[in-house]
């Protein structure tokens, strides 16, 4: 599936845009992992908990949960909340 | 000053390294590259740019091998590492990082990394990490992979001292000044802001509190580790039974094999008072020290006294103080100096540096008599690391 990468990431990915596998949230950031190491940290900690200030979008709608379905049709955007001055 | 005290200070030789200050801010990280006499300095940043680096230290082992704590506002905490004094940098294949806990549990994670601290020359490779909330981490390749100390960080006693997070700063509960003892690997010293002062014997397996003799904030009790904020403990290079430490309550001193603490800020002036967060010991004498005080009354403001910031030194080991200000801004100056953010080089005379939280970095070339002012317009300082490159 296609998935978007915010600016914070790009020095993992070096692409606004790229392609990952997965049938889950969980999956597809794992599949990010494998192709850019690190990445997964940086947006999902230790106690798999999605990080305070990274939100994930499918298909324009907000998903909270990395067991969260995920079809390859789909489109995950990964986005910076607020954190802040 | 005597014959003998001048000698006992001295290093008895000219100037041969060049120093280099490593400057961690709120948005990233900076080198000042000092010229051998320490008079001009080369701005090398920002490095990470929009990062929080909480710490940067070199590794005096090898002279080149650079570590920073970093975290963004929005991204997890990571260690970026660089073999080349920082020309490029590399992220720890496995940062700092709490095991999984067991379903139904509530595990910790990793905020920041707050805290660096290489190992013993004897065990090239090896770090020590100190996190928030208060965890203690060990590296053994230089700083790619990291992996907990079970010994502090799943021991119930240990946890129990670590309070909650309302226990902690307003920037998160926090493990600070890891200290290895220069003549024992296994011999470490660790503090808890909050959770007191801590030292193991076996590299870390074991643990036994060192907080006799600290006070704790009036009215709780000072038997309950929890209640103990040690800001900053240094251990004199020159003399390793000797511990100084800046705590919320106050400035002590610990001769070992001696467990309790003496409040020698006591004979600080009383309207400056002997809060602060950050201490730096003397490389050759272990009776000079230096603080920086900061404003310790009503609200806490943390800020210099009466807005007029002073570093103060003992020549005695605490006997005695004397206000350090040349130089400094003499009226309206409302910074504070944190617990990392002071630091000396093994120059002669020592050269002192500390960094402020709105964004100046301060130099001393002569022990802290003569301020001047490096850098302004950084970020909020974080940490100040003076390193010697051989």
């Amino acid at each position: 599936m296609k998935v978007l990468i915010p600016g914070p990431l790009l020095s993992y990915t070096s692409a606004r845009q790229v392609d990952a596998r997965g049938a889950t949230l969980g999956e597809v950031l794992g599949d990010l992992d494998r192709q850019f190491p690190g990445l997964r940290f940086r947006v999902v900690d230790e106690q798999e908990r999605l990080r305070r200030h990274v939100r994930f979008f499918v298909d324009g709608e907000q998903v909270f949960e990395l067991g969260h379905p995920l079809r390859t049709t789909d489109e995950l955007v990964i986005v910076q909340a607020l954190s802040g001055g | 000053m005597s014959v003998k005290a001048k000698a006992k200070r001295s290093g008895g030789s000219a100037r041969r390294s060049k120093v280099v200050l490593l400057v961690a801010t709120r948005k990233g990280a900076w080198l000042f590259h000092g010229d051998p006499a320490r008079r001009a300095w080369r701005v090398d940043g920002p490095h990470f740019l929009g990062h929080i680096i909480h710490h940067l230290v070199l590794d005096p082992r090898d002279g080149r091998t650079l570590l920073a704590a970093a975290k963004t506002g929005h991204l997890g905490p990571t260690v970026f590492r660089s073999t080349d004094r920082g020309r490029s940098w590399k992220e720890a294949t496995r940062p700092p990082a709490f095991p999984r806990a067991p379903e139904g549990q509530k595990g910790r994670a990793v905020d920041h990394t707050f805290w660096l601290t290489p190992g013993h020359p004897s065990e090239p490779g090896r770090w020590y990490a100190g996190t928030s909330p208060q965890g203690l981490f060990r590296s053994d390749d230089g700083g790619a992979t990291w992996d907990p100390v079970p010994g502090v960080n799943d021991n119930p006693t240990f946890l129990a001292w670590m309070g909650g997070q309302q226990d902690g700063t307003p920037d998160g509960p926090m493990l600070h000044s890891i200290i290895v003892d220069p003549r024992d690997a296994a011999h470490l010293y660790l503090a808890m802001s909050s959770g007191g002062v801590h030292e193991s014997t076996d590299g870390g397996g074991g643990w036994s509190s060192l907080v006799k003799g600290l006070e704790v904030v009036e009215g709780f009790d000072r038997a309950q580790l929890h209640f103990h904020d040690p800001h900053c403990v240094r251990q004199c290079p020159s003399n390793p039974d000797r511990l100084y430490q800046q705590n919320h309550c106050g400035i002590y001193r610990l001769d070992r094999p001696g467990t309790e603490w003496t409040r020698i800020g006591r004979a600080m002036p009383e309207r400056v008072g002997d809060i602060g967060f950050t201490m730096v010991v003397h490389p050759r004498d272990a009776d000079t020290a230096w603080v920086l005080p900061m404003d310790g009354s009503t609200v806490w403001p943390r800020t210099s006294p009466d807005g007029h910031p002073a570093v103060y030194v003992t020549r005695d080991g605490g006997g005695r103080w004397r206000r350090l200000d040349g130089g400094l801004p003499q009226r309206q100056a409302w910074w504070t100096v944190k617990r990392q953010a002071m630091s000396c080089d093994a120059g002669d005379p020592v050269g002192l540096y500390f960094g402020t939280t709105s964004g100046e970095l301060w130099g001393s070339r002569d022990e802290g008599r003569r301020w001047t002012c490096l850098a302004r317009h950084l970020p909020e300082i974080y940490a100040v690391e003076a390193a010697e490159l051989r």
